[in-house]
């Protein structure tokens, strides 16, 4: 493979239809600038500033943007936010839809086929397989990103955080919490 | 089209395994077919519904064998020779033999940051009123188009509930032939779990679908 996409890359630089530089550009920014630690920080702030989370309901793209956080896979965003007695979980079915501009690039297992094939049909069922066990009367709600529309979970805010800083939350918030597969960390841990 | 890509409900593809601390990338090339694969978008060359659809066409054995990039760059070549941007002999051999053709954009390096900021917005004003509003019951119709859309056939014939009007937006079916954005209403739909999945479903599970306007009849 790394000797193809070596030659595809030296055919289209030849014929001019791509910048190499860019392409380091590109990769450098999906390694290092973007990933789940600016989803995180959205998630902080909407536990801690409740006219944040209402900006967020009414416009969460413009919202996610107040914090710097905007464009490819994030122009149309929307959030979820779970209660005690609904969890939210997000998956592409078609493809690999995923915040990118919150999350980053998204794992392989959310592009796999275990997952697309069964997060619609047991949702539970892939939740247990994360370690996620939720009380079987708590309703399971599945988004399917098969528009441009793209989800944002907003988890449960984990009990004995009153008080805590933005920060100190963000690094309870990992990106599971993010994608629904999981559930923000109990204080004292770190994503 | 009812291609590989369409996984939900399907059975048989075993447990999710997730990596702990996975990489962003897991070989030199990836990295690379990512960024081609953006580059080549940015040149304007088709749209993403069209390189969604090129992923679908993979052959099936091919889509559900390789990992996620190698499906992002098998499409990419397959659009490139299909537009006649490249020969097979050129990647064969890893040189051109012929001019490039013109580009409408090139994206360079200066230019990415601003780029990936702005992304591609696809939400398109609407000409006509929107067909359901909040509350209304839909049946998703039974149509098995051969080209790209984004109706999963696990939705198809089953009634939901419109919950929201998501805006209107690009339509991916007549987007992906390069025929027009024709911009049509995008609904949230939720649907029972019981609904799709028959007796066997749990109770306490309902799926939201973003369907759009043309994929959906009055209920």
């Amino acid at each position: 493979m790394e000797l193809r996409v070596k030659a595809l890359e030296t055919v289209l630089t030849e014929k001019g239809y791509i910048d190499p530089a860019a392409l380091d550009v590109v990769i450098e920014t999906y390694q290092n600038r973007i990933g789940p630690k600016n989803g995180a920080k959205v998630v902080a702030k909407a536990w801690s500033d409740p006219a944040y989370l209402v900006r967020l309901r009414q416009d969460a793209t413009a919202a996610i943007a107040e914090l710097g956080f905007s464009g490819r896979q994030g122009e149309h965003m929307r959030i979820v936010e779970n209660t005690p007695d609904l969890h939210n979980l997000v998956v592409c079915t078609l493809c690999s839809c995923y915040p990118w501009s919150v999350l980053g690039l998204p794992p392989v297992w959310y592009k796999s086929a275990p997952y697309r094939s069964r997060a619609v049909i047991d949702p539970r069922g892939v939740l247990a397989e994360f370690g996620t066990v939720l009380p079987n009367d708590t309703k399971i709600r599945v988004w399917d990103s098969t528009a441009e529309l793209r989800y944002l979970v907003i988890p449960l805010r984990p009990q004995g955080t009153e008080g805590m800083s933005e920060e100190a939350l963000a690094a309870l918030v990992t990106r599971d919490a993010m994608i629904g597969t999981g559930l923000a960390l109990p204080p004292g841990s770190t994503s | 089209m009812n291609g590989p890509h369409d996984l939900g409900g399907q059975m048989g593809h075993g447990p999710v395994m997730p990596e702990p601390n996975e990489p962003w990338f897991h070989a030199e090339w990836e990295k690379k077919a990512l960024a081609l694969t953006l580059a080549m978008g940015a040149t304007g060359s088709w749209n993403i519904d069209t390189s969604r659809h090129a992923r679908e066409c993979l052959p099936p054995v091919i889509y559900l064998g390789t990992s996620y990039y190698e499906i992002w760059l098998r499409a990419l070549v397959n659009l490139m020779i299909n537009h006649d941007l490249v020969t097979e002999d050129e990647l064969i051999w890893g040189q051109s033999m012929q001019p490039g053709k013109a580009m409408r954009r090139v994206l360079k390096a200066a230019d990415v940051p601003a780029a990936l900021a702005k992304g591609g917005p696809c939400d398109r004003p609407c000409n006509t009123a929107p067909l359901f509003k909040a509350g209304d019951r839909v049946l998703c119709r039974n149509d098995h188009v051969t080209t790209h859309t984004r109706l999963p056939r696990y939705v198809r014939n089953i009634t939901g509930v419109v919950v929201e009007n998501n805006g209107s937006f690009v339509f991916p079916d007549s987007n992906s032939l390069k025929q027009g954005e024709q911009p049509t209403w995008c609904y949230a739909v939720r649907f029972q779990g019981a609904d799709l999945w028959g007796k066997a479903a749990d109770p306490m599970t309902e799926v939201m679908v973003d369907l759009f306007e043309p994929y959906l009849e009055k209920a």
